[in-house]
């Protein structure tokens, strides 16, 4: 039967999978293959290998800064985003709210709105109640943006807890807030370092909104877009690219490591 | 003096036990913060942006007395409703092009991979982890003149001169963007399978409908939610892409993101560029809610 048929044995669907695999990957695969080519130009043929545009990486204060913008709005919005959905998460699943679905819909509507239109509303916003744009007012749209994603992250989490147990600590003498502290707050957590990584990714990925909401001041995403105007610079880009690309493995492969130790510790104190 | 005082501490006492005692007020005050946040930084923006598509541009300022013209203008120029129908038309292809490709994806992890389907997913992701510029610059390279596509067709000699063709048009900008958003239609899709009760295709199997008729009629239906899911995460923000386009669609890929990008840059007319993106809005809502009522009636018409 179906159920016991290996995923290897080759037939229609794992055929159709290595297609699959090889569309999304290709492209981005020769975008670290250009940060070792010689050439200063992206395009074929290869000219040969070198390390020089990631010494000209590191030597590039303008990217560098960029880089850190964009990191520093990044924590600011994961934290923020992730506190606003936390809230609002135990909030829609602990008690029962008249108009909860109006409510939830009103909350989700970054979601379904084209971000350019969230982004000029926004300016529009800032400029007639003449607030300066700055990595502020970037913070501000992301985390507008991130705290839906935060929400659906911690809801889901949030749906199968057993409320007995926060029952229990209260009934044992912990007031509210220690109760919060030693029962929810571990048995939530899994969710809690998925939305903060959920929501830095994507503050730190968007182009749009700090496009339109910053002034002199760049996220990476912008110094990106800038850069791709001058073909000299891309190799560098392309550089930082690779190299946040390995980082970021790394982070994923912690947080994996992380959430299957939790997952342990779920088991054993069960029992 | 005294009796105010404690009758106005009891009254606090009572509105403090009220509180404590109804569950939609402890709701709402966790609520508010996410509430207020999104007042301020979502309803009165929108709103904002519904007042000015009224107002007129004067240089830098702006004439604050209600007008018709913007509107008026968008409907005057053939222009703007062909760039917004062709973005609605390019978008609805990346749509379907990224469900159609994602559901055997998602299928297959779903019921034919047994152990770390965690990985696998892992797996679809990681190209994602990759800034949405470069991978937008990514297609770029791919298609460019002397790009992957165009070197490798004449290192096996099918050609001699590359080809001109492949960058900067609408086809470009949908084979981008339906690269660009795959992970947005896997996952729902993935969700929405891995619920189905397993039982439920036995029974359809044993009941003796075979392989083909049992997804039709269990699992195709079963799998509609994920399917809408994935249409409108994909459907919805791609419309209003102006990246995409500005890279690799040249003069004739051009889509309503960069009329509306240009009128609050270049163009500076914020006034029309509020107007066209109401009129975005508008019809991107109405064109969900048409497939909304077409998934339905589609299910309706299966189950």
């Amino acid at each position: 039967m179906n159920a016991y048929r290996p995923w290897w044995r080759p037939d229609g669907f794992v055929v159709y999978a290595v297609v699959y695999l090889t569309f999304i990957y290709l492209p981005v695969l020769f975008l670290p293959l250009f940060s070792f080519n010689k050439s200063k130009y992206i395009a074929f043929p290869l000219k040969g290998f070198t390390l020089k545009w990631y010494q000209q990486m590191v030597n590039s204060p303008d990217m560098l800064e960029a880089l850190m913008n964009s990191i520093k709005v990044g924590l600011m919005v994961a934290l923020l985003s992730t506190m606003l959905g936390l809230l609002a998460a135990k909030a829609v699943t602990r008690y029962r709210l008249p108009g909860r679905g109006p409510v939830m819909g009103f909350i989700m509507v970054p979601l379904v709105i084209p971000e350019i239109i969230l982004a000029i509303s926004l300016l529009i916003l800032i400029s007639q109640a003449q607030i300066p744009l700055s990595l502020w007012t970037v913070g501000f749209s992301h985390m507008l943006l991130c705290t839906p994603f935060a929400m659906l992250v911690l809801i889901s989490r949030m749906e199968g807890f057993d409320r007995s147990l926060e029952e229990a600590g209260l009934d044992l003498g912990e007031n509210a807030w220690m109760t919060f502290w030693r029962v929810t707050f571990p048995i939530v957590l899994p969710g809690i370092v998925a939305s903060l990584l959920l929501t830095f990714t994507i503050s730190f990925d968007d182009f749009v909104l700090a496009f339109f909401l910053t002034s002199t001041d760049p996220t990476l995403p912008i110094y990106i877009w800038s850069s791709l105007r001058f073909p000299t610079k891309i190799p560098a880009v392309l550089a930082l690219g690779a190299s946040i690309f390995v980082i970021s493995f790394f982070v994923v492969a912690f947080a994996e490591w992380f959430r299957r130790r939790g997952v342990k510790t779920d088991s054993t104190s069960g029992i | 003096m005294s009796r105010t005082a404690t009758s106005s501490h009891s009254f606090g006492l009572a509105i403090r036990r009220r509180f404590l005692a109804s569950e939609a007020l402890r709701g709402f005050s966790l609520l508010s913060p996410t509430l207020l946040a999104m007042v301020f930084g979502l309803a009165m923006p929108l709103l904002v942006l519904f007042t000015l598509s009224f107002w007129l541009q004067d240089y830098v300022d702006f004439i604050k007395t209600f007008s018709w013209k913007n509107y008026s203008d968008f409907f005057a120029k053939p222009i703007y409703g062909m760039i917004l129908f062709k973005s609605i038309k390019i978008s609805g292809m990346v749509t379907l092009a990224t469900v159609l490709l994602a559901y055997p994806m998602a299928y297959f992890i779903a019921f034919r991979i047994q152990k770390n389907k965690l990985v696998w997913l892992i797996l679809i992701t990681v190209p994602f982890w990759t800034s949405y510029l470069l991978r937008v610059f990514a297609w770029k390279l791919m298609l460019g003149y002397n790009g992957v596509v165009n070197s490798g067709l004449k290192s096996i000699g099918l050609i001699n001169e590359p080809l001109a063709f492949l960058l900067y048009n609408p086809t470009a900008v949908t084979i981008t963007l339906a690269h660009a958003w795959a992970a947005f239609a896997i996952l729902p899709i993935y969700v929405s399978l891995e619920k189905i009760d397993r039982s439920l295709l036995e029974a359809a199997r044993d009941l003796g409908e075979n392989a083909f008729m049992s997804f039709v009629r269990v699992t195709l239906p079963l799998s509609m939610p994920g399917v809408i899911a994935a249409s409108l995460l994909v459907f919805i923000p791609t419309v209003g892409d102006y990246v995409t386009p500005s890279l690799v669609g040249g003069p004739s890929g051009i889509m309503i993101g960069n009329i509306i990008q240009s009128m609050f840059g270049k163009a500076l007319n914020w006034p029309l560029g509020a107007a066209i993106s109401v009129m975005s809005m508008l019809t991107v809502t109405a064109m969900v809610c048409l497939f909304l009522w077409g998934t339905h009636r589609f299910r309706r018409k299966i189950a």
